[in-house]
């Protein structure tokens, strides 16, 4: 097939319109700037051809904002922020309102799957370095749109009104409560009541379809814009933008339209599949993604046996429950949360994408993933001791993920390798002393062996084989 | 890389395939059994609506999904001077069911989404007779339920028999069988029928539009198959070039 040119493409718009839409598109030109727009972010902007399946989630959390917000303004039409009324009228959408369960499982599926593709992103960008020099800034408005999301969903949840409703978030508002001082103040400020009630269903209403949204999208354009100034990153980690052709044009890129808009077609039909799947076959996700706590109605005076937030907030949740002091529990879990934000200057290794850092830091990454899952899963469930000290454990191997991407930054002497194996160690084990259980002291002993075996291999070892850890030669160019 | 999908994948699975809880029994649901849907529907108003409503559960959506005419609902669903349009309401007045039973009834619209149809279905089996209980009932399933035992005549009167458990002498007692003290209207499998039309029922209630989800979900699906296949050859075409 000959290859399609821009002059084709307008000699056919005018045999077709007889010339005035092209007409009109100059008009606007004129006025704004609207083919300058389209050329320097979609048909003009070059992104790197290597891109692999893990590219897709971009796109397609953004096809989840539209989806939210779609659906979500639909839903406003019916819903009802009122303590009396909001469970009945969640019911009404369901079951009165044309298309409104469809409606509504879009939005309830949405958020969820808006939250498992944001968490696929976030890997991706940490497997191949897309947070290093020069796209720290791009990282931090990635992660504000995560902690917005965060915010957004939880007050999302609240609306519903059911029993998980009104005691998850009594409970997560309560956390402010641990703050020394002005804690009792805060929640108390957040709530707009001593309880959660009325006032505050219909303020998180309030900040839920309007306030959290702004600043979301906000957020989204500016995340956007860094991206196309810096460009993208891509699986070697190799710039692009350092080989070009003679005009100027990166000979590792292609336009994003039609190249990427084409193949994420494709991508967003598959997920759209699986997203389908959901919607009308496992709405509730066997009461994954709905909770059937959630289908009674909030009540103020039965507590339920079992309050947890939804999955996607598991990993942060096991990480606060991990620790029996509220206070210490809360600042740990801000913690996990603000080790994000610092990974481009935690993790200085000049290599960018895992593919060619050493053996053991590609281990390294898989393990975290696996730590991340583990954790979510522990959030579930109930706080059984065994539960709080795996996710103990889990909550340590958490942040020994940032502690030994910090040490692989440069190479280490021997010495200070060995050194830091020892100071992790002692710290966990003076940490275990002071939490100091009889009763639970059998497991204490044993699961010490996680993070021990962890530090073990992660520390240790490449302490006395660098060759483990030796970063391989990244290509000139990218490969496929 | 691929691992880490499946294991994120696996992660989700344990959830999933929580239904199997200790000592309940399952509910062989099937919202594609109308009879069985129109029979439970019957045992609700007759049996349930006394005390309980179904507040979000309409009549003539009833009848609509159901396969039942005006004239239907009229005789066999709707208390007098009901209108179809209407929602199945106790006429039981809050204000006397709290008196004479400690607590208003539960609304029984999304009880198989918040307790599972596996539970309604053992809940209804599980009553006993109890001397020391108020009602003379007593159940298994929810121990001290202020509800009385309102299928005992369809049922007979049944107590529990109980084992020691891990057959030790003296080991804490577990609920082994029930005996039947006196005979029922109907034959235990008749009950049983009686029990599973009314959890049907009751899942079928908690979200009538199931059956209308899954077979549309189907052509979604298929379009979207069909949509793929275009869409790929179509990348393929366009990514000819790229080297």
């Amino acid at each position: 097939m000959a290859k399609i040119t821009n002059e084709d493409n307008d000699r056919d718009l005018i045999d077709v319109t007889g010339g005035w839409l092209y007409g009109l598109r100059d008009w606007i030109d004129e006025r704004f700037p609207m083919t300058e727009f389209w050329e320097k972010h979609v048909s003009q902007y070059y992104a790197p051809k290597n891109f692999n399946f893990w590219y897709f989630f971009g796109s397609i959390a953004l096809l989840m904002l539209a989806n939210q917000i779609i659906t979500g303004i639909f839903l406003a039409m019916n819903y009802k922020p009122d303590a009396n009324e909001a469970f009945a009228s969640v019911e009404y959408i369901m079951r009165d309102v044309n298309w409104g369960w469809l409606i509504r499982y879009m939005h309830s599926v949405g958020a969820s799957m808006f939250f498992l593709v944001v968490y696929l992103h976030m890997f991706r960008g940490v497997m191949y370095g897309s947070y290093k020099k020069p796209r720290e800034l791009l990282w931090i408005f990635g992660a504000l749109i995560y902690v917005t999301l965060m915010a957004e969903a939880f007050m999302g949840y609240l609306l519903p009104w059911g029993q998980m409703s009104y005691w998850g978030a009594q409970v997560i508002i309560s956390l402010f409560g641990a703050i020394p001082g002005i804690g009792e103040g805060l929640s108390q400020w957040i709530r707009g009541d001593f309880n959660i009630s009325d006032i505050t269903l219909n303020r998180f209403f309030a900040l839920h379809v309007v306030a959290v949204p702004l600043v979301l999208i906000g957020l989204v354009v500016f995340h956007l814009i860094a991206l196309h100034e810096v460009g993208s990153n891509n699986p070697d980690g190799v710039e692009i933008k350092q080989k070009k052709d003679s005009n100027g044009i990166p000979l590792d890129g292609i336009p994003f339209h039609p190249y990427y808009t084409m193949k994420d077609v494709v991508g967003v039909t598959v997920f759209a599949a699986i997203f389908a799947a959901i919607v009308f076959f496992a709405p509730a996700m066997g009461g994954l993604f709905l909770e059937p706590a959630n289908f009674e109605p909030a009540n103020a005076l039965k507590t339920p046996d079992d309050i947890h937030p939804l999955w996607y907030f598991g990993p942060f949740y096991a990480i606060l429950r991990s620790i029996p002091d509220k206070l210490t529990g809360v600042v740990t879990m801000g913690g996990a949360i603000v080790m994000l934000f610092l990974l481009p200057w935690i993790d200085k290794n000049p290599v960018k994408s895992l593919r060619y850092r050493g053996m053991l830091y590609r281990r390294m990454v898989i393990v975290f993933g696996i730590t991340f899952a583990i954790l979510g899963y522990i959030g579930m469930q109930l706080a059984t001791p065994f539960w709080a000290q795996v996710g103990q454990r889990m909550a340590e191997l958490y942040f020994l993920f940032f502690l030994v991407s910090w040490l692989y930054s440069r190479e280490r002497s021997r010495n200070f390798m060995v050194a830091v194996f020892v100071v992790v160690m002692g710290l966990i084990t003076v940490l275990d002393i002071i939490g100091w259980d009889p009763k639970e002291q059998e497991l204490k002993l044993y699961s010490w062996l996680i993070p021990g075996l962890y530090s073990a291999v992660f520390i240790l070892l490449p302490a006395f084989f660098p060759r483990l850890n030796r970063a391989e030669a990244v290509p000139e160019r990218v490969t496929h | 890389m691929k691992k880490l999908i499946l294991i994120a994948a696996l992660a989700l699975v344990p959830a999933l395939a929580s239904a199997e809880e200790a000592g309940m029994l399952k509910a062989d649901v099937n919202l594609n059994n109308t009879a069985s849907l129109q029979r439970g529907a019957k045992y609700f108003a007759t049996y349930c609506m006394g005390c309980h409503s179904a507040q979000y559960v309409r009549y003539n959506r009833v009848g609509q999904d159901l396969g039942l005419s005006d004239a239907q609902l009229e005789a066999y669903l709707m208390p007098a001077g009901a209108k179809p349009s209407d929602t199945m309401e106790s006429a039981m007045p809050a204000a006397d069911s709290e008196k004479w039973f400690g607590r208003t009834p539960p609304d029984l619209s999304l009880e198989a989404r918040s307790r599972g149809s596996d539970w309604i279905y053992t809940y209804l089996k599980s009553f006993y007779v109890d001397p020391k209980s108020g009602t003379g009932a007593n159940n298994l399933a929810l121990p001290n339920a202020a509800m009385p035992n309102v299928l005992w005549e369809l049922q007979g009167l049944q107590k529990p028999v109980y084992k020691s458990a891990g057959g030790a002498e003296g080991g804490a007692q577990v609920f082994d069988h029930f005996e039947q003290v006196t005979q029922g209207k109907l034959s235990p499998e008749q009950f049983d029928q009686v029990a599973m039309d009314l959890t049907n029922f009751l899942s079928y209630a908690a979200e009538p539009v199931q059956l209308e989800r899954v077979s549309l979900g189907l052509k979604v699906i298929g379009f979207l198959i069909v949509f793929f296949l275009f869409a790929f050859l179509l990348k393929r075409e366009i990514w000819k070039d790229v080297h």
